[in-house]
C-alpha cells in the first residue's frame, strides 16, 4: 500500500520474463537468493459452520527463495514453519492445534514446503507447486504468488493457497470446522 | 391422549422418565470424563460435541416431560405415604424436573459465552445458535460453575430419588417403583404394608 506508485512502475516488468522489452534488466534486478524475513506474516483461517472460524498465525518459520534471473520458472523456494509457534486469539485453541489432535508439534516439530515448479501467470503473479510435509505426510500443494514490492535488497510477496487438512491426518473437528485451511501469507525476503 | 387410571403412569410418562434418566447418567459420566486433563485432545473434542448434542436432547425431553406432567393426569401419591413423605417426594420431583431444564440451559449458556466460540452442531445435522450473550472468559467461568454445581445437585437428588425408590421397593414393599416400571402395585398394598414386617404376599402380586 505504502509504495503503490513505485510498485506500479516496477512490477509489471519485474516478473515478466516473456515480455522482452526492458524486462530482462528488471528481472536481473530481482534475481538472487533471499532469506525469508521474520517480519513475514503467516496467517491462516479455518471456517466453521454457522459463520466465523479460527484465525491463526505462525510466528516462527524460516525459508529461502531463489529467483532465477534468466527464467522465472527455474526459481525455487523452500520454507519451514514450526507449528509450536501457532497462535490464535484463544490460547486453548492454539494449545489444541499444537496437540496430538492436530499438528502433534512435539512429534513433528516442522512443517516444510519445497517447490517443484514455478509457473508465471501474469506480470507479477505466479503459481508455485511443491511438496508440503506435515505430520510426516507429504502431498503436492499449490500456492498463488503475487509480487508486491521490490526495494533495494528487500522483496515482498503475497502468497495464498488452500490446503485440505484431512490429507495430513489433521481432520479433527470436521465437519464443525471445514476441511480447508486457507493460507494468506505476506512473505518478505532479504537478499543474502 | 389415553386417559390413565389414577394409580398408574402412562406410556409417555414412563418412557420419558427412563429415557431422561438414562441420558442424564450418560451426560454426567461424559461430563466427568471430558473434563479430565489427561484425556486425548481429539477424543476430548468429540466428547464435548456429543455432550452438547445429548444435552440438548435432554433439554427437549425435559420440556416435553414438564408439559406432559402439566397436561396429562398423573397418579396420586401412593396411599401409604405420610404427609411429610408426600411433601418431600413432591419437592424432590419438582426440583429434579426443574434441574433437568436448568442444567442443560446452563450448559448451552457455557457454549454461548465461551470465547472458544465452537459451534453447537446438533449431531452434525443442524447448527444450534448460541444464546444472545456476550462472550468472555468471566462469563464462561461463571456459567461453567453454574452448570457443574447444578449438575452435581441433580446427581445428588437423583441419588436420593433412586435410594427412595429402592427403599420403597425393598423395604416398604409398595408400588412406588413398580408403577414407574409400568406394572401394577399390589392391590390393597397399603393395608398390608402398614405393617413394617415384610410379607411374602406382595411379591406374588407384582407379576399382575
Amino acid at each position: 500500500m505504502k509504495s503503490v506508485a513505485m510498485t506500479l512502475l516496477v512490477l509489471p516488468a519485474l516478473l515478466c520474463a516473456s515480455a522482452a522489452h526492458a524486462a530482462a534488466p528488471e528481472l536481473a534486478q530481482a534475481a538472487g537468493t533471499y532469506d525469508i524475513s521474520g517480519s513475514s506474516q503467516i496467517r491462516f483461517t479455518v471456517d466453521q459452520v454457522g459463520g466465523g472460524g479460527i484465525n491463526g498465525k505462525f510466528t516462527k518459520f524460516a525459508g529461502r527463495l531463489r529467483i532465477d534471473g534468466n527464467s522465472v520458472g527455474a526459481s525455487t523456494v523452500s520454507f519451514t514453519l514450526y507449528p509450536q509457534s501457532v497462535a490464535t486469539p484463544e490460547q486453548r485453541m492454539a494449545d489444541f492445534l499444537r496437540s496430538s489432535a492436530v499438528f502433534d508439534a512435539e512429534a513433528y516439530p516442522t512443517v516444510t514446503f519445497r517447490s517443484t515448479a514455478v509457473r508465471q501467470t501474469g506480470e507479477n503473479t505466479a503459481i508455485v507447486d511443491g511438496m508440503l510435509t506435515a505430520r510426516g505426510i507429504t502431498h503436492r500443494e499449490q500456492f498463488a504468488v503475487r509480487l508486491q514490492n521490490l526495494k533495494g535488497n528487500a522483496i515482498a510477496f503475497n502468497v495464498t493457497g488452500n490446503v485440505y487438512r484431512s490429507r495430513y491426518k489433521m481432520d479433527v473437528g470436521t465437519p464443525i470446522y471445514l476441511n480447508v485451511v486457507k493460507f494468506d501469507m505476506d512473505i518478505r525476503g532479504d537478499r543474502r | 391422549m389415553r386417559r390413565h387410571q389414577v394409580n398408574e403412569y402412562g406410556f409417555w410418562a414412563i418412557g420419558l422418565h427412563w429415557l431422561i434418566a438414562l441420558l442424564i447418567f450418560g451426560l454426567l459420566g461424559l461430563g466427568f470424563i471430558m473434563r479430565r486433563t489427561a484425556i486425548d485432545p481429539a477424543l476430548q473434542f468429540s466428547l464435548y460435541q456429543w455432550h452438547k448434542s445429548v444435552g440438548l436432547v435432554v433439554l427437549g425431553l425435559a420440556a416435553l416431560n414438564g408439559l406432559h406432567w402439566l397436561a396429562a393426569r398423573h397418579p396420586a401419591p401412593v396411599p401409604t405415604l405420610g404427609p411429610i413423605e408426600r411433601r418431600a417426594s413432591l419437592a424432590t420431583h419438582l426440583a429434579l424436573a426443574l434441574l433437568c431444564l436448568v442444567v442443560p440451559v446452563a450448559g448451552w449458556t457455557v457454549a454461548s459465552t465461551t470465547p472458544l466460540n465452537i459451534p453447537t452442531f446438533f449431531f452434525e445435522l443442524v447448527v444450534i445458535p448460541p444464546l444472545p450473550l456476550g462472550r468472555s472468559e468471566a462469563g464462561e467461568d461463571f456459567w461453567s460453575l453454574v452448570h457443574a454445581s447444578t449438575a452435581y445437585l441433580l446427581l445428588a437428588l437423583a441419588a436420593l430419588h433412586v435410594a427412595a425408590a429402592l427403599y420403597h421397593h425393598f423395604v416398604r414393599h409398595d408400588e412406588v417403583l413398580l408403577r414407574m416400571l409400568g406394572r401394577k402395585g399390589p392391590q390393597g398394598g397399603n393395608v398390608r404394608l402398614a405393617s413394617p414386617a415384610p410379607q411374602p404376599a406382595p411379591r406374588e402380586g407384582r407379576k399382575q
